[in-house]
């Protein structure tokens, strides 16, 4: 009897999470893969398609740029947080933790204010007379990159403070005893062990950039669809239901890839530096 | 010692790059044209007047409130003894079982709103409101999982065997030694949790109807026909309120916590 109690405390979760994710996610996704519906050839065609492919490649290559920026960006603002005084350390981790508590339709209107035709950077430009026709920065695959980069540079800089947060600082001391620079110490220390963090990072930074509703369709419009604005074009103007569901499933099956790929890259890195030591 | 020039400038730059753009939506919420302008020329809170007599805005932020709590309650009631099951005991599959817990973090937000539309409103024929309750539970139970999660792990259970030899009932011990243990961790999910649900697009978006619209589903499509200065106002409104919270959370565990 008293076996069974762990169980019975989690079955209400999981009760709820079979009926209320999984029954609604398969009734959903299933009725693409029968005959009638075109079953797996859904899927052959949504690739053999030249506008889906580019919808599909475009939002890899956005969630890619991003990724890489926000590393880019983050690792030497980590970096240097990390590196603080307590006191100043939580006062800038609750800077970074301010824009992430912050509504995505309001950080993105933001971008909106200053893109836009009548936008901070196009008067700016006006006025000073470098360009006489606004430029278009709104509706572009830049303005959707820029917005993301902003959307989810908070949570790389977050994941790597608490990563760097735990390298000894007698070991980089050590370092620079031993005649290393602060810029090698930090390129032979505390990159390599920031790299579980990084990979943290990166996968919390693509897939929601890769799954992300908000910033593409407020910068990007229709223009520059992403998957997720496809996904909703459908349902809400076209109301093809069997369309979604193929859509659904590809974002649903690529982001499980990318978060596998990034782990077997994480494992095996994880394994060289052991080799190392 | 951790001193880098280099690094210093970008972190500052950083740091204007993440707080100028808030900065702009509040000096353009004082504005006197109809239209954003920045700089702005002259100065009024009429914009402020306009996002509170909005009746579409007011009634979207008291749902989203309530959605947002009660969707949390409903997954610190889950998750909470799920986290103490998967933490306490061993238990076949736990890996497995927690991966499931975490799974709607996996799933798309929009997918999970658009299969819960299709689900619960179209095939059940229930209510628009009982879905938003489950599309939010469903996004904030991971949290939950994960931060009472950690606590669970890593408080010493001694206590409580101590309790139970002492004649305590296993529910008793596990709500008056387990449970003020871990008090940390289960507000800082519930605070996490509700600020996601709060602010969260993808799920809402399929789940609206006549007068059941989520606040951020109501700026939304309030931005497609306007271009005026009271979604800034809404949003320093919106920002202060973060503020607040973040003061509430800090002065009651430190913001360390959450991060």
């Amino acid at each position: 009897m008293k076996k069974n109690i762990p169980y019975m405390i989690l079955l209400p979760g999981i009760i709820l999470l079979v009926f209320f994710l999984m029954v609604p996610l398969i009734a959903s996704i299933f009725p693409t893969f029968l005959p009638k519906n075109g079953g797996i050839g859904n899927y052959i065609a949504f690739f053999q398609d030249e506008y889906n492919r580019g919808i599909f490649w475009r939002t890899i290559r956005v969630s890619g740029i991003v990724t890489i920026i926000s590393l880019i960006l983050g690792i030497p603002t980590a970096y240097f947080i990390a590196g603080l005084q307590k006191k100043w350390r939580g006062i800038l981790m609750a800077m970074t933790l301010f824009p992430l508590l912050t509504n995505s339709v309001i950080r993105s209107f933001a971008w909106i204010n200053i893109l836009g035709k009548n936008g901070v950077i196009n008067n700016f430009l006006l006025s000073v007379g470098i360009i006489d026709q606004p430029l278009s920065l709104l509706y572009t695959e830049f303005a959707i990159i820029i917005g993301s980069v902003y959307l989810f540079l908070p949570t790389m800089i977050m994941t790597l403070v608490g990563v760097m947060e735990n390298i000894e600082g007698e070991m980089l001391e050590a370092a620079e005893t031993l005649g290393a620079s602060p810029f090698i110490a930090f390129i032979k220390i505390v990159l390599p062990l920031s790299i579980p963090g990084a990979i943290v990072g990166s996968i919390l930074v693509f897939t929601g950039t890769l799954t992300a509703y908000t910033t593409p369709q407020l910068l990007g419009g229709n223009q520059k669809m992403l998957l997720a604005t496809f996904l909703y074009q459908k349902a809400s103007t076209l109301g093809d239901w069997n369309a979604v569901a193929i859509i659904a499933l590809i974002m649903i099956v690529t982001t499980l890839i990318v978060m596998k790929g990034l782990n077997v890259i994480a494992s095996r890195m994880d394994r060289r530096e052991m080799n190392h030591a | 010692m951790r001193k880098q020039k280099g690094m210093t400038i970008i972190a500052i730059l950083v740091f204007a790059f993440l707080f100028l753009p808030l900065l702009l939506i509040v000096v353009t919420s004082f504005g006197t044209a109809a239209a954003i302008q920045f700089p702005i020329k002259g100065f009024t809170l009429d914009w402020y007047g306009n996002a509170l007599r909005s009746e579409t805005m007011l009634e979207s932020f008291k749902l989203s409130l309530i959605v947002g709590l009660l969707a949390t309650i409903l997954a610190l009631l889950v998750g909470v003894p799920a986290s103490y099951a998967l933490a306490r005991y061993t238990v076949k599959g736990k890996n497995l079982i927690k991966s499931f817990f975490l799974s709607p973090t996996v799933i798309p937000g929009i997918v999970v709103g658009y299969t819960l539309f299709q689900f619960i409103v179209v095939a059940l024929g229930l209510p628009v409101f009982q879905g938003l309750l489950i599309g939010h539970f469903l996004i904030s139970l991971p949290y939950i999982i994960r931060v009472v999660g950690s606590s669970m792990d890593q408080l010493d259970y001694s206590m409580e065997e101590v309790a139970w030899t002492l004649g305590c009932t296993r529910f008793r011990a596990f709500m008056q030694i387990v449970l003020p243990n871990v008090s940390s961790g289960i507000f800082a999910a519930f605070m996490l949790a509700f600020v996601n649900s709060f602010n969260n697009v993808p799920v809402s978006m399929f789940l609206s109807g006549p007068g059941v619209t989520m606040l951020p589903t109501s700026l939304l499509s309030y931005m497609e026909y306007n271009y005026d200065p009271t979604v800034s106002a809404i949003s320093v409104m919106l920002m202060l309120l973060t503020i607040g919270l973040m003061y509430l959370i800090e002065k009651t565990l430190g913001l360390a916590s959450i991060a």
